[in-house]
């Protein structure tokens, strides 16, 4: 026997009754028309339900075809990405009822990357940036036979960034992103801060030389939208602020 | 069709498969086959730690932890592999350090460890700090930092590329093996997500690392990815897949939705309480409580609900309190799980107790293998140049019940010694002859669902699927209610025949490979079934109500279950007149069912009390 909510179960959180929501998606397939189009899906939705829950609904029981990622359901494979109502979430993280159901709710591809179909963008540009920002541990000399030692304080400067599930809401929510493509991201930049900021880390002067580029974190124009958009709720503004201003102290 | 040749083929990129990378791709050129990006895989899900008894904290050491993982197994565990786990745990948590994962940390700077459930000091005195976490994203900081790891070593990706076929060079579904006479593993077939197009893969080596099978039930903390394709695969070519039955359901998912919440929470002094209030834990494992092994705590929950004593308005949950713990310390330690609470069921844990119920989480079971890494194909012989590691494993190291913990260990562990292994073999071997249409039966499968006319809808099918096994093969079983299953399961084969999807295009058809992963569902809930039936026995994560005891005389054997065509024999290897000579029949195929011995070393079984 399973516990469920569904059906008329009352949800512990208290009484949310089921409702019918509209959901304005953005489609896209190029084997069909190289044209983009908004198409409407009214689904029936219950109080604890999410995006994501909405979209399979209209996928498994209306129209097959509508594509897009997903795979954990709860907010950390970083697979579902997208824009609703205008701002970078997780459809897995999203409650219908907290995004106003009353009137159509917007679901669209996050923006600055290619559209390959539907809600699904081409990543690999945003993967090529992280790539790029060497996000792995540098040291030299010989390994130790035990493990590194690390103060908890130490551990503590870089915790924030350790987070980052690579869903790309923050650097596709980036203006500057938007307009030039070269622009590392947020993203990027907070993967080079989760390993700048680790006392264990030698190749800090590396990463730093990287984002001095006319591509990198001298691009941000502190807009906070992608401290907004992230789902795992990393200050990412104040880490990119970190790391310019390391860029300033620090002599590489 | 595309054809790529590669000393050493990895289908999975989770903490196994990654793992399993590092090593194999600085001997051998190696490809890593993915169906997610690698940074998506369920790895990044586990949240508690990953055990070894680095003593950092108190007193411990690797034959503890040995014992621990075997009664934790209900001594189904093969001792020599759990043995190998315990000790080479410590090398595996050293080595992700120095890899740059970051662990939690002691005031003096060491690798921090905290209680888990079933681990304990000296064979069961008290509960003992062995899980070295990373607040509650360890999987997630394991997973990234196997991925860092792979890009500094410039490890080669085929992201978003399902493998759809194994391909052997004897048909193990229908041929005799000569004795001494060797099947080799030679490429697996892949279809490319995002063009459709088919790729073959030659390979002297492939390992399997492609995770669970959760998605048969309905209530899981499983990704949706997670469709059991390599056991599927494996069985399908007519390898045994072993102690199916044994699944895990860990006791707290959050009501109702499945979303697993760590059982660090419990290791961080949170409590298990009824309807009424009470640590019903206290009645059921007096001496360690809430931290008593996961299929114990289930059961006990299941209990309490059934009696009329769970929370909620239909009473069909119980409460994980957190209240009295220090709202900063719950900051420190279990923040995601948490914030999951809040998120999902608007519960704010600092100060209401969370509503929580069973959720399907682990196979115990899966593709057999030797301790290092390499597939069998009976109780004995090994496939040739065929590895696997991971939950599509079993090794077993996690016998009828996995402890806590031990997964991320056994992805480490042999992820490790699998990509070792298979690196070490590819630099001998010599690539086998491919067949002169590789790729026949996976074109064929897939025009066939593309180009089938209106059917019927995928997401019903397996709606009832999940349905049924939450319905009749969860916490508690019987006879009867797996044999509804089953009998729901063969209905269910037969619409599957005729299910259809809307997609028909090329690009990016996720319609057509959610179609494709329900087969691999069907399939694998059937063999788990029938192997339940057939275990008339309570041991671990298989509770027959009808049989609540564990009876070592019968049952102390590994089942290995065999898909056979009809007119092969009925006895498989470890035939047992009485107990392990079940053979059920289906439209075109049976499913036969033999047994492997247990490897017993140093420990007798003995009652399981905690």
């Amino acid at each position: 026997m399973t516990a469920t909510l569904e059906a008329a179960a009352p949800s512990p959180a208290g009484e949310i009754p089921s409702f019918t929501v509209t959901l304005r998606i953005r489609r896209f397939n190029p084997e069909v028309s190289e044209e983009a189009t908004w198409e409407d899906f009214t689904v029936e939705a219950h109080g604890t339900d999410r995006i994501l829950d909405a979209l399979h609904k209209i996928k498994w029981d209306e129209d097959g075809s509508l594509t897009f990622r997903r795979s954990c359901a709860h907010g950390v494979c970083g697979s579902d990405a997208m824009r609703i109502n205008g701002r970078n979430r997780l459809a897995c993280k999203t409650l219908l009822k907290d995004v106003n159901p009353d009137k159509p709710i917007t679901v669209e591809p996050i923006k600055g990357l290619p559209v390959v179909k539907d809600l699904v963008v081409d990543m690999e540009p945003f993967f090529a940036s992280y790539r790029e920002i060497m996000p792995f541990l540098i040291t030299s000399g010989n390994e130790p036979s035990k493990e590194r030692y690390q103060s908890p304080e130490d551990r503590a400067k870089f915790d924030d960034t350790t987070k980052c599930i690579l869903c790309a809401a923050c650097t596709s929510s980036c203006p500057v992103f938007w307009t030039d493509g070269q622009y590392f991201g947020p993203a990027a930049i907070v993967n080079a801060h989760r390993f700048i900021f680790d006392s264990r880390d030698e190749g800090g002067s590396q990463r730093l030389e990287i984002l001095n580029d006319k591509e990198g974190v001298w691009r941000c124009r502190t807009t906070f939208n992608c401290t907004e958009a992230c789902p795992r709720g990393i200050e990412v503004t104040k880490a990119i602020q970190e790391v310019k201003r390391a860029m300033i102290t620090r002599a590489f | 069709m595309q054809t790529h040749q590669y000393d050493v083929v990895i289908v999975g990129a989770g903490g196994a498969g990654m793992r399993a990378a590092l090593e194999s791709s600085k001997e051998a050129r190696t490809a890593v086959i993915s169906k997610l990006y690698p940074t998506r895989s369920h790895t990044g899900a586990a949240q508690g730690g990953m055990a070894a008894a680095l003593a950092n904290v108190e007193d411990d050491n690797w034959e503890w932890h040995t014992f621990d993982t075997v009664k934790g197994g209900d001594y189904l565990v093969d001792q020599d592999a759990a043995e190998i786990l315990a000790k080479e745990a410590i090398e595996s948590v050293l080595d992700l350090e120095r890899m740059g994962l970051p662990f939690n940390r002691t005031p003096e700077g060491k690798i921090d460890q905290r209680r888990f459930g079933g681990h304990t000091r000296d064979h069961g005195q008290s509960a003992v700090r062995r899980a070295c976490y990373a607040a509650d994203r360890t999987g997630h900081m394991i997973l990234q930092t196997l991925y860092q790891n792979c890009v500094k070593q410039d490890v080669e990706f085929f992201n978003e590329f399902y493998v759809l076929d194994l391909i052997t060079d004897h048909d193990l579904t229908t041929e005799e093996i000569a004795d001494g006479e060797e099947v080799n593993a030679t490429g697996v077939v892949a279809y490319d997500l995002a063009t459709g197009e088919i790729h073959v893969f030659q390979a002297k080596a492939i390992i399997f690392a492609t995770g669970g099978a959760g998605k048969i039930f309905k209530t899981t903390s499983n990704a949706h990815t997670l469709t059991g394709d390599g056991m599927a695969l494996a069985y399908r070519r007519g390898l045994p897949l072993e102690d199916m039955e044994f699944f895990q359901f860990h006791p707290t998912g959050l009501a109702g939705l499945g979303i697993l919440l760590s059982e660090a929470a419990r290791g961080e002094g949170g409590i298990l309480r009824n309807s009424e209030g009470e640590r019903f834990m206290e009645r059921y494992a007096p001496t360690i409580k809430d931290l008593a092994p996961r299929d114990i705590v289930a059961r006990s929950m299941a209990n309490e609900v059934r009696e009329g004593r769970g929370a909620g308005p239909n009473k069909d949950y119980v409460l994980l309190d957190l209240t009295h713990l220090e709202p900063a310390h719950i900051d420190a330690k279990l923040p995601d799980i948490t914030e999951f609470a809040r998120t999902y069921l608007g519960i704010e844990p600092y100060t209401e107790p969370v509503p929580v119920y069973p959720t399907a989480h682990y196979a115990m079971g899966g593709v057999p293998t030797n301790i290092k890494g390499e597939v069998l194909r009976d109780g004995v012989n090994v496939v040739k140049g065929l590895y696997a590691a991971g939950e599509v494993a079993c090794v077993s190291v996690h016998g009828s019940n996995r402890l806590g913990t031990n997964s991320l260990l056994d992805i480490n562990v042999f992820g490790k010694r699998s990509g070792r292994a298979a690196a070490e073999y590819a630099k001998t071997a010599s690539f086998h002859e491919l067949p002169e249409d590789p790729t026949v039966r996976v074109v064929e499968q897939l025009d066939e669902m593309r180009n089938r006319p209106d059917g019927e809808r995928i997401a019903d099918i397996r709606k009832a699927l999940q349905d049924t096994m939450d319905l009749n093969a969860q916490v508690f079983r019987t006879g009867d209610s797996l044999n509804a299953a089953l009998a729901d399961i063969r209905e269910l084969q037969k619409r599957y025949r005729n299910a259809s999807v809307q997609d028909k295009g090329k690009l990016f058809n996720t319609d057509l490979l959610e179609a494709i992963e329900l087969g691999f569902l069907l399939d694998i809930a059937e063999v788990t079934v029938v192997a339940a039936i057939n275990r008339k026995e309570s041991r671990g994560g298989h509770y027959r109500e009808d049989f609540p005891d564990r009876d070592d005389a019968n049952y102390m054997l590994h089942t290995m279950a065999y898909r056979r065509p009809p007119e092969a024999s009925d006895q498989a290897e470890g035939h047992v007149e009485g107990y392990f000579d079940h053979v059920e029949e289906f439209d075109g195929y049976k499913v036969v069912l033999g047994s492997k011995p247990v490897v017993q070393t140093r420990y007798e079984p003995m009652e399981r009390k905690y």
